[in-house]
């Protein structure tokens, strides 16, 4: 490391000029150590030395205050039974279950609003985002009108008004039908739903399996024609694996793909997939917010192409799909990925918002835990390994896909 | 080749002679500029008319503007059909200032004006200098001697009555004052040569980005007087101000060091070279710059966590939002929240709207 001499200038250092004696050098008082490392060495004990006066005193404060009520701290009460209702729930769950499968159930609930959530935010914001840089002037300034007021105004007050809206509909006797099948009514949105058991989910995992071998495919084809420049298709290896082979597979098993329509039965509907007014609500509060936000991300991607681009491609002659494809959306991606990773990652946090309106997330179900037992520590502690965990996840799935997209530069 | 020749649509509308009426030559280009692009004006146009159709019907039509007071009946007639916007003047005052005594609400009043001008003031390029800090000081000094009363003949106005905007601004902007210093310390930190520091500082930051600000919140209010000697408490609203500046200062500090990052290394090492100390070099060279270029992100951020106060309402503090949801608890008015909320999310529009605006102007000029 360099050593940069300071020169006592801390008062006044106006008065130094050129004809001002320099001090004579310091004396070091610990051998090799000047005194910057001195003065580093002090502000590092000062600081940690803070840093723990203040969690020993919190920790000490907490240890009294948990043996005065009689709370035993550690994870032991996961095993005990929850005994909470969870109404709307991806896992089976009963309320004899133990607190560790409630956090389980949770966990399965962020996620599939999570998860769900992103997808759908991703294709809505893109959609708008491209729509903002449409050549029509109407359409354009109703994607930036959805922007700007959906961007200004807090989540949870949408989120709110999204969940009276939802209890504002009609009971299920009188249910809006939209569309044949499809049911909306204060019970939520009812949907036709093909009943998925082990047989149809063997057929499932061979497309999932062709995915596979196609991508491999791909990947050997592209390296053939970096070698003679030959373009190969690759739709005749994707039809035959992705959507024949599973056909076969059907057939020869005689998998049933028979659609379960919903029927109304007294009060309520049998039949379908259910999705509780709750998890709509949310579902369409963080879609509707987060895809603001991708629209933005995306529209930006898409102008930091330079023009020059999009012309040397016409110039080619290249087709439009083509050129989209090759040319300007490898160089979008670059700019939209890492924002859009932090959208994703405020997706995913702002899932919690669940608890305002009762969906049972990880964190609604922690803060029943932590009032039923009084294992806050615990409870929050497990909040935040949850979350930390996914963001974590999110993280490096992201910075994996974006190192695999950026510039390779000579 | 036949590419070449029906080349993407960019030139097609400049290649028509520019002639005739302006309006319609600007319809043309920019509604009907080709076969789909005029089908899908029709269509947009089609459901953008239906669309302010029902909304006028609704909102306007067949609303009720006035009932006497404490009286629904006259909207619960027109239930499903029409607004009642007769709930904003009968609630508006429990909305906007909660429980705060009802014959001293100037004082919320006077100190929401307060804040809109020390906003204003602080958007003046003018006055970016070190007096801007003082002004800032003395107005938040001068808001908590309004709100709490107890001296110069005001009544003592006990923070548990206090609600609504008021409570809104001051989450938010005692967020900024205190998030902001710690901010900058936290983003030294995290570029400081010290081990230690660097990563005490990157562990504040990541733990407290890595979860919501629900789990915060449940953390100040549950975990607090945990953490506290026992008979030592302190209310519930500065819990939350708390929880919520140790948020902002996580997130502020990202936004500095990405400023601090700007700074171009000649600078320090000019700073270095003058004998500066660290504490002088960076007061008087290095973050000047580094704020300066970061100050549209910084807007951005404050707008982002002025939207999150609301998340107060999920552990009970009476800030817009909770009063607004409040005051449809009134089993006369039940029915009609969609006017309520739809009067707050005009509030917080309002501010949020006028800072992205303001954002964007500082990009157009390069915070110059």
């Amino acid at each position: 490391m360099r050593r940069r001499k300071s020169l006592p200038l801390e008062k006044g250092f106006c008065a130094v000029t050129s004809d001002t004696p320099r001090p004579p050098p310091r004396r070091r008082l610990f051998g090799a150590w000047g005194r910057r490392e001195l003065q580093g060495l002090f502000w590092q004990v000062l600081v940690v030395g803070i840093a723990l006066a203040v969690i020993g005193f919190l920790w000490s404060n907490t240890v009294t205050n948990l043996s005065a009520r009689r709370i035993t701290t550690g994870f032991a009460f996961l095993g005990r039974e929850a005994g909470m209702p969870i109404a709307d729930s991806l896992l089976a769950y009963n309320p004899r279950d133990t607190y560790l499968w409630a956090f389980v159930v949770g966990i399965g609930n962020t996620l599939r609003v999570a998860v769900i959530g992103i997808v759908l935010a991703t294709i809505l914001g893109t959609l708008i985002g491209i729509s903002r840089l449409s050549a029509n002037w109407l359409l354009s300034r109703l994607a930036a009108v959805y922007v700007e007021t959906l961007r200004d105004i807090p989540l949870l007050l949408q989120l709110l008004f999204w969940y009276v809206l939802m209890q504002a509909l009609p009971a299920a006797r009188a249910a809006w039908r939209p569309v044949e099948g499809v049911f909306l009514s204060n019970r939520g949105l009812i949907l036709p739903a093909i009943p998925l058991g082990p047989p149809q989910l063997w057929v499932l995992g061979t497309a999932v399996f062709g995915l596979a071998v196609v991508y491999l495919i791909r990947r050997w084809l592209i390296a053939q024609q970096m070698r003679d420049g030959k373009p190969r298709p690759v739709w005749p290896f994707a039809v035959s694996f992705i959507i024949a082979l599973p056909v076969l597979v059907s057939v020869l098993l005689r998998v049933s793909w028979k659609i379960e329509w919903p029927e109304l039965r007294g009060f309520n509907f049998v039949g379908g997939l259910t999705l509780a007014p709750e998890y709509f609500a949310l579902l369409i509060a963080l879609v509707t917010y987060t895809s603001a936000f991708i629209a933005e991300i995306v529209r930006s991607g898409i102008q930091s192409v330079p023009r020059g681009q999009w012309d040397a491609a016409n110039a080619l002659g290249l087709r439009r799909s083509f050129m989209l494809r090759q040319i300007i959306l490898p160089q979008a991606l670059r700019v939209i990925v890492p924002p859009m990773t932090s959208q994703y990652l405020n997706l995913t946090k702002n899932s919690s918002l669940a608890v305002a309106i009762g969906y049972q997330d990880v964190v609604s179900i922690a803060n029943t835990t932590l009032n039923q037992t009084g294992q806050a520590i615990e409870a929050i502690a497990l909040i935040m390994a949850v979350f930390l965990t996914i963001s974590l996840s999110i993280s490096f799935f992201m910075n994996w896909y974006n190192a695999r997209i950026a510039l390779v530069e000579r | 080749m036949t590419a070449i020749t029906d080349m993407p649509e960019v030139p097609r509308a400049a290649r028509r002679p520019q002639m005739g009426n302006p309006a319609l030559r600007w319809l043309r280009t920019n509604l009907f500029s080709s076969i789909p692009n005029g089908i899908l004006t029709v269509v947009l146009l089609a459901i953008l008319a239906k669309g302010i159709f029902s909304f006028v019907q609704w909102g306007i039509a067949n609303a009720v503007w006035l009932t006497p007071a404490n009286d629904s009946s006259g909207c619960r007639a027109v239930r499903g059909l029409g607004a009642c916007w007769a709930i904003i003047p009968e609630k508006y005052r429990f909305i906007l200032f909660g429980t705060y005594p009802f014959d001293e609400q100037w004082r919320p009043a006077l100190s929401v004006v307060l804040f809109i001008a020390l906003y204003f003031l602080s958007t003046r390029r003018v006055l970016w200098r070190r007096e801007l800090i003082y002004l800032w000081i003395g107005a938040l000094a001068l808001i908590s001697v309004l709100m709490w009363g107890g001296v110069l003949g005001l009544s003592f106005v006990s923070q548990d009555r206090w609600g609504g905007l008021p409570v809104t601004l001051i989450l938010a902007t005692f967020g900024l004052a205190f998030g902001f210093p710690l901010g900058i310390l936290v983003a030294l930190g995290r570029r400081s040569k010290l081990p230690a520091i660097r990563s005490l500082s990157v562990l504040y930051v990541e733990l407290i980005r890595g979860v919501p600000l629900v789990s915060l919140l449940f953390m100040a209010s549950v975990m607090f007087p945990l953490f506290m000697p026992s008979g030592f408490n302190i209310d519930k609203l500065l819990r939350a101000q708390i929880a919520i500046i140790l948020f902002a200062g996580a997130y502020l500090a990202e936004v500095i060091r990405g400023g601090l990052q700007a700074v171009p290394r000649g600078q320090y090492e000019a700073a270095d070279a003058l004998g500066l100390s660290y504490w002088r070099k960076n007061r008087l060279i290095v973050l000047p710059q580094a704020i300066r270029h970061v100050i549209p992100p910084l807007v951005n951020t404050f707008i982002a966590f002025f939207k999150d106060t609301s998340l107060v309402l999920i552990i009970g503090i009476f800030d817009l939002l909770t009063t607004a949801k409040t005051a449809i608890i009134d089993p006369a008015w039940q029915q009609f929240s969609v006017e309520v909320y739809i009067f707050v999310a005009a509030i917080y529009f309002v501010f949020c709207f006028a800072m992205s605006r303001y954002s964007r102007s500082l990009e157009a000029t390069g915070g110059r």
